[in-house]
């Protein structure tokens, strides 16, 4: 590499990664926790739990537990109910003012006596407000596509720090931390080491996490495209004025694909199903399938299918990126790891901001190379090079 | 072949990069001993970091 290659991706490098850091700091210290959220939920005992009950005790009717929910807001409407993989025993109701209403409010409901077991807070927890400074910086589409923009610029300090990798290692041994040459070369060889063996991961976390902040946008378009196409005989139907039973629907989405359970239903008007239809998402259950879901639309009226087809490869794209995020698809050694990694992230992140901040500060190396080199050269670059 | 320049230098990384990318997708792929499979590659990066970052030289 030419030194005025090695510049310009220096250049590259110090802008994309300064830019970005900051907020890669917030995301990062944010994440560690919502690695746990599971965890610390159930610390914190905002996690609903379904009392014990004999394995075979028979589930309620579905239209009874919505009941349940809807008698304790009677104003409000149903947007969402879900269930977790491992949980079949507890329904989460999310109702709202209106379809897309961010204040919903949550419900979880016993799946077998159809009493109401808690309500469960988010905004304003703990959890709550980590998740928003995580995903949207309480700031909406904007806030998420800005964070998207960030991790974009991760990505472009990643990939030119590996670029830069190279002449920077040259006389070193791999992984050799040069601790008797003062803090700024000792944390320049940390932020090479820590940085060469993380990369694989951060670029995943990183890139993953942009995708992640596209989700909105994948669901628009989906819906006006591929769900458009879906119920377009409804196109000029007057909206449903009272639904049909959420039992029935579920029955007969189950019919169709015995081998798959329902992970969540969209109510109308909601970002994942249209104004006449209960979206009705299912998943299978192995390691793989279980993240894919499979949209069975349902007309809200008469419980009867309309359609089921595949999700699109985007939204295939958006659902895989979200484990690979996450890291909370390989049980607790996975979670560990993690959090280990965005530690190492952070010295990395950290690192790098000291590094600038004492860019001025050269060190005393007694056997400096030329002239030519120290002019070709950023500050840092030769640092590398001389030992 | 880890005697050459390029090897020196790009030898652990590539094999780094290998075992992390082993890690992410074979528990992305099944459960059980996959899982394990995930947590034994995923480990050796954060033990390189933990071993390179506190070792020492005596």
């Amino acid at each position: 590499m030419t030194p005025i290659t090695v510049r310009r991706w220096a250049w590259i490098h110090k802008w994309s990664s300064l830019i970005c850091t900051v907020f890669m700091l917030l995301l990062c210290l944010t994440g560690l926790p919502l690695i746990y959220h599971h965890e610390i939920n159930h610390l914190l005992g905002n996690e609903p739990e379904a009392p014990a009950m004999a394995a075979d005790t028979p589930k309620a009717n579905m239209d009874t537990i919505l009941a349940a929910g809807k008698a304790l807001y009677p104003g409000k409407m149903l947007m969402y109910i879900s269930q977790e993989a491992d949980e079949p025993n507890i329904w989460n109701l999310t109702l709202g003012d209106n379809p897309t209403d961010e204040g919903f409010k949550s419900i979880a409901v016993d799946a077998r006596t159809a009493k109401v077991l808690a309500q469960p807070g988010f905004e304003g927890t703990f959890l709550g407000v980590m998740f928003h400074l995580h995903v949207d910086l309480y700031a909406g589409l904007w806030g998420k596509l800005f964070l998207g923009f960030m991790g974009l610029l991760l990505v472009i300090a990643i990939v030119s720090g590996v670029v830069l990798y190279a002449p920077f290692m040259r006389k070193l041994e791999f992984g050799e931390v040069r601790r008797e040459r003062g803090p700024r070369v000792k944390w320049l060889d940390l932020h090479n080491m820590l940085g060469i063996v993380t990369l694989t991961w951060a670029l995943v976390v990183g890139a993953t996490g942009m995708i992640n902040t596209w989700a909105d946008l994948l669901l628009k378009y989906w819906q006006y495209t591929e769900m458009a196409e879906m119920i377009a005989p409804y196109k000029n139907l007057p909206l449903p004025k009272s639904l049909g039973s959420m039992q029935k629907a579920l029955d007969n989405a189950r019919a169709a694909e015995p081998h798959m359970k329902v992970a969540f239903v969209a109510f109308p008007g909601t970002p994942f199903s249209s104004p006449h239809h209960y979206g009705v998402f299912m998943n299978g259950d192995d390691a793989l399938t279980s993240r894919m879901y499979k949209p069975v639309l349902i007309d809200a009226q008469t419980s009867q299918i309309t359609e089921s087809r595949e999700l699109p490869w985007y939204l295939k794209a958006l659902l895989i990126s979200q484990p690979l995020h996450f890291g909370d698809y390989g049980g607790g050694w996975m979670q560990f790891l993690w959090a280990m990694l965005d530690i190492a992230t952070i010295f990395v992140l950290g690192s790098g901001l000291y590094l600038w901040l004492k860019r001025g500060v050269q060190v005393k190396a007694p056997e400096k190379k030329g002239v030519e080199t120290e002019q070709a050269m950023p500050a840092y670059a030769t640092e590398g090079e001389a030992r | 072949m880890m005697n050459t320049p390029f090897m020196r230098l790009w030898g652990a990384p590539i094999v780094l990069a290998i075992l992390t990318t082993i890690g992410l997708l074979s528990a992305l792929l099944g459960d059980g001993v996959w899982d394990l499979l995930s947590a034994f590659t995923l480990g050796v990066p954060v033990l390189c970091c933990a071993w390179y970052g506190l070792r020492r030289k005596t």
